[in-house]
């Protein structure tokens, strides 16, 4: 199995996060990560989805995924030439030689109380995971994560690559019914 | 400004906007609101009995005439009673739309009285659905439903409408377009797909035409007929695929899968290359799928493009409308060259005169199923439109009545929906009403929807049905007979003690008649095809032993087909 980013445009209307986490179960396709937010137009809504699949499953996932209506495009994210990042919160136990630790991962402390304190890393999934199985050594208290977000480099986006938008005349509705 | 009108009825000008002539459906008290302009529209509205009638009269409705087939019914159980057959409409590609009628908008999410959440419970077997909740919005949903439901790979729709949306004013605005980013009709096929179509058609020595339902939906038979003429492959038609290609046409081999011939099934397993038209690789046909035609290239031509690779690889992928590629392709054809199929055609032809499809007569001399059925094919004609419920009596009715023309069978394919028959040929009645239809129903079906014969006999609906009587769920009973020693658990109906099904069509208005006895079967129909004004049923008492055959146990591979029981093939003897 191998990981495969996803950036998928959605419309920006109820019901769409539940169309695709429906289709994720029935197809009984793996997320591995989901992360949804605003895009640069009010109207899109952009997701990021990490699925664990091979070559034909793959091609399952974004046909199927595409023919949801209000999935408007998905494209892969290739890691080389992106950047894919996750946040992650972690609270361990308050030890003078955290600081050494997470600086070799640009992480930083955001909250510091007596006896612990919370670590805040945005990085790659394999960074994020080596910097945890650093800090076990503290005692984990608790941790949480954010699913990956991915964008392409480049001057491209992806509204620019596909956003012709398809419209039918109802003319020609009264011909598909009659 | 224009006219103020409620959202009710501004549902009810959409609807109308839409072409809808025809819809099934009955009211409750969030729906309470559009009854009252359906009152006065010339949309003519068909009582049900059950909401589950009015969604499979809406797909029979759609079979016969290729237009999206409307049902309507109020919020939670009137709702909740539409899943199976949108479910059976999104398994069988059927463009149908759905309104129901949604508590208000402020009630959503209280557990309100006949609230259901319709619009998450049918999201994975509609191709699109709406909850709409401000009557504003009404005309732009009602006119991307039908649009969605009719175009592409068709299927249906489902349009939840809050009461306080139809109760509140609004103007009337029929869209002028129809604005859907995020849906796409494929365009036409690329002209190197095509080509490369033809090449590999050319190169083939064992081609078989793997011909499934979206011919009939895509209207595409006279260009089928066309291309298979000219190529001179075999064809096979899949169940949902009867009567795209006449059954009585030379190179028809029959249909593949569990149940079909053995022409139709052995010509697959040798083909070396599938032309694959608007099929889908379906378990019912494909057997074990590692085992399926393993010889064969396949070309895979379908409107879906995830239908296309999905469960069996393929060489030349073609995404469009299956009219139009087979358009392209026939001179494609022409230009690259025809296969020589001499060799092939005499395996098949030994193949197919060897194993035809038949029955034995019940020794005991109690009505052969098959009979029945062969004798109501033969005598009500190709023009007639036959509907089948789910089991045994389906695969007779696909086997034993020849299909020649495209619409004139109507099952339940994917689905496997018992109970679809009476009302799925009220709505092919209704839809075809110079038609002759039959349902072709069992014991065990028929019992699950007949309160819809009421509305038939009410509303001037003269179907025709034959009750497969063999007291049991058969398709059950023969696999209990086959795999389970014989051990019938809660397959036995007692359908020949009760009910009695001619006191039962006749205190529902229609004409009850019985037949048991092989010597009174054709006076039997024509008897039945003589009455015209009221819907006939006919309790035909058959023996309960006859099975299905040839048959391929599921999950096994298709070379292990066996034409009875404990009986395959002769291979030895074949030059396949």
């Amino acid at each position: 199995m191998a990981k495969h980013t996803l950036a998928v445009l959605v419309d920006n209307s109820s019901g769409v996060l539940a169309r695709v986490a429906s289709l994720f179960a029935r197809r009984a396709f793996n997320i591995d990560s989901l992360a949804v937010g605003p895009t640069e137009d009010p109207a899109i809504s952009r997701m990021t989805i990490v699925v664990n699949v091979e070559g034909h499953a793959l091609e399952q996932v974004i046909r199927q995924l595409d023919k949801l209506i209000n999935v408007i495009h998905i494209s892969e994210i290739k890691p080389a030439k992106s950047t894919q990042e996750e946040l992650i919160l972690v609270k361990v136990m308050n030890n003078p030689r955290i600081e050494s630790i997470i600086t070799k991962f640009g992480a930083k402390i955001v909250d510091t109380t007596e006896d612990a304190v919370i670590i805040e890393s945005t990085n790659s999934v394999a960074l994020n995971e080596e910097l945890l199985a650093s800090l076990k050594q503290f005692g984990i208290i608790e941790f949480v994560q954010s699913g990956v977000v991915a964008l392409s480099h480049g001057r491209q986006s992806l509204a620019d690559q596909t956003l012709d938008i398809q419209s039918v005349s109802t003319d020609r509705q009264a011909d598909y019914q009659n | 400004m224009s006219q103020q009108i409620t959202g009710a009825q501004s549902l009810v000008k959409s609807l109308e906007a839409a072409g809808v002539v025809d819809m099934f459906g009955l009211p409750g008290g969030a729906i309470l609101p559009a009854y009252d302009p359906i009152y006065d529209s010339k949309i003519r509205h068909i009582l049900v009995r059950h909401e589950q009638g009015a969604g499979h009269a809406a797909e029979g409705y759609a079979q016969v005439t290729g237009r999206a087939g409307v049902c309507i019914a109020t919020s939670g159980p009137g709702a909740t009673n539409l899943v199976t057959p949108l479910a059976d409409a999104a398994m069988d590609s059927v463009p149908m739309v759905a309104i129901t009628g949604q508590v208000p908008g402020p009630a959503i999410g209280t557990d309100a009285f006949q609230e259901a959440d319709i619009r998450g419970i049918t999201m994975p077997f509609t191709k699109h659905n709406f909850l709409v909740t401000h009557p504003d919005e009404i005309p732009n949903a009602v006119a991307q439903a039908f649009h969605i439901a009719t175009t592409g790979r068709p299927g249906p729709v489902l349009v939840d409408v809050t009461k306080d949306a139809l109760q509140a004013m609004t103007e009337f605005n029929w869209p002028k377009e129809i604005k859907l980013p995020g849906y796409r009709i494929p365009g036409a096929p690329s002209d190197q797909s095509i080509l490369d179509a033809a090449q590999l058609i050319f190169e083939s020595k064992k081609p078989v035409f793997y011909v499934g339902g979206g011919v009939i939906k895509a209207n595409a038979s006279a260009e089928l007929r066309e291309l298979v003429e000219l190529v001179g492959a075999p064809v096979v038609t899949t169940l949902m695929a009867l009567g795209s290609f006449p059954d009585s046409h030379r190179q028809h081999l029959g249909m593949p899968g569990m149940h079909g011939s053995v022409s139709a099934v052995t010509a697959l397993q040798k083909a070396d290359l599938l032309i694959t038209l608007g099929a889908r690789f379906d378990d019912r046909v494909t057997g074990k799928l590692s085992s399926f035609a393993p010889k064969a290239r396949v070309i895979h031509v379908d409107i879906d493009p995830a239908e296309i690779g999905k469960n069996r690889s393929v060489d030349v992928p073609i995404n469009g409308d299956l009219k139009a590629v087979i358009k392209s392709l026939i001179p494609a054809v022409k230009r690259v060259g025809k296969p020589d199929l001499a060799s092939w055609w005499h395996a098949l032809d030994k193949l197919k005169a060897t194993y035809p499809v038949g029955y034995d007569k019940p020794e005991d001399g109690s009505l052969a199923p098959q009979y029945v059925i062969e004798r109501i094919g033969q005598i009500s004609g190709p023009d007639s439109i036959y509907v089948a419920g789910v089991g045994q009596h389906q695969m007779w009715a696909s086997q034993f009545i020849n299909y020649e023309k495209p619409r004139t069978w109507l099952n339940s394919g994917g689905a496997g929906t018992m109970g679809y028959a009476v009302p799925a040929a009220m709505g092919a009645k209704v839809g075809a009403p110079d038609s002759t239809v039959w349902a072709i129903d069992g014991d065990g079906c028929f019992q699950m929807t007949n309160q819809e014969l009421v509305t038939c006999a009410l509303n001037n609906i003269p179907i025709k049905v034959a009750i497969i009587n063999n007291e049991s769920l058969g398709m059950v009973r023969q696999w209990q007979t086959l795999f389970y020693k014989g051990r019938y658990s809660n397959t036995d109906l007692k359908s020949k003690l009760v009910p009695d099904f001619v006191m039962l069509a006749e205190s529902m208005g229609c004409v009850g008649l019985r037949c048991e006895d092989p010597s009174q079967v054709n006076a039997t129909i024509d008897k039945a095809m003589s009455i015209n004004d009221q819907p006939v049923v006919v309790d035909f008492r058959v023996n309960r032993d006859s099975m299905v055959w040839p048959m391929v146990a599921a999950g096994t591979s298709n070379d292990d087909i066996m034409v009875a029981r404990e009986t395959a093939p002769d291979w030895d003897s074949q030059e396949l």
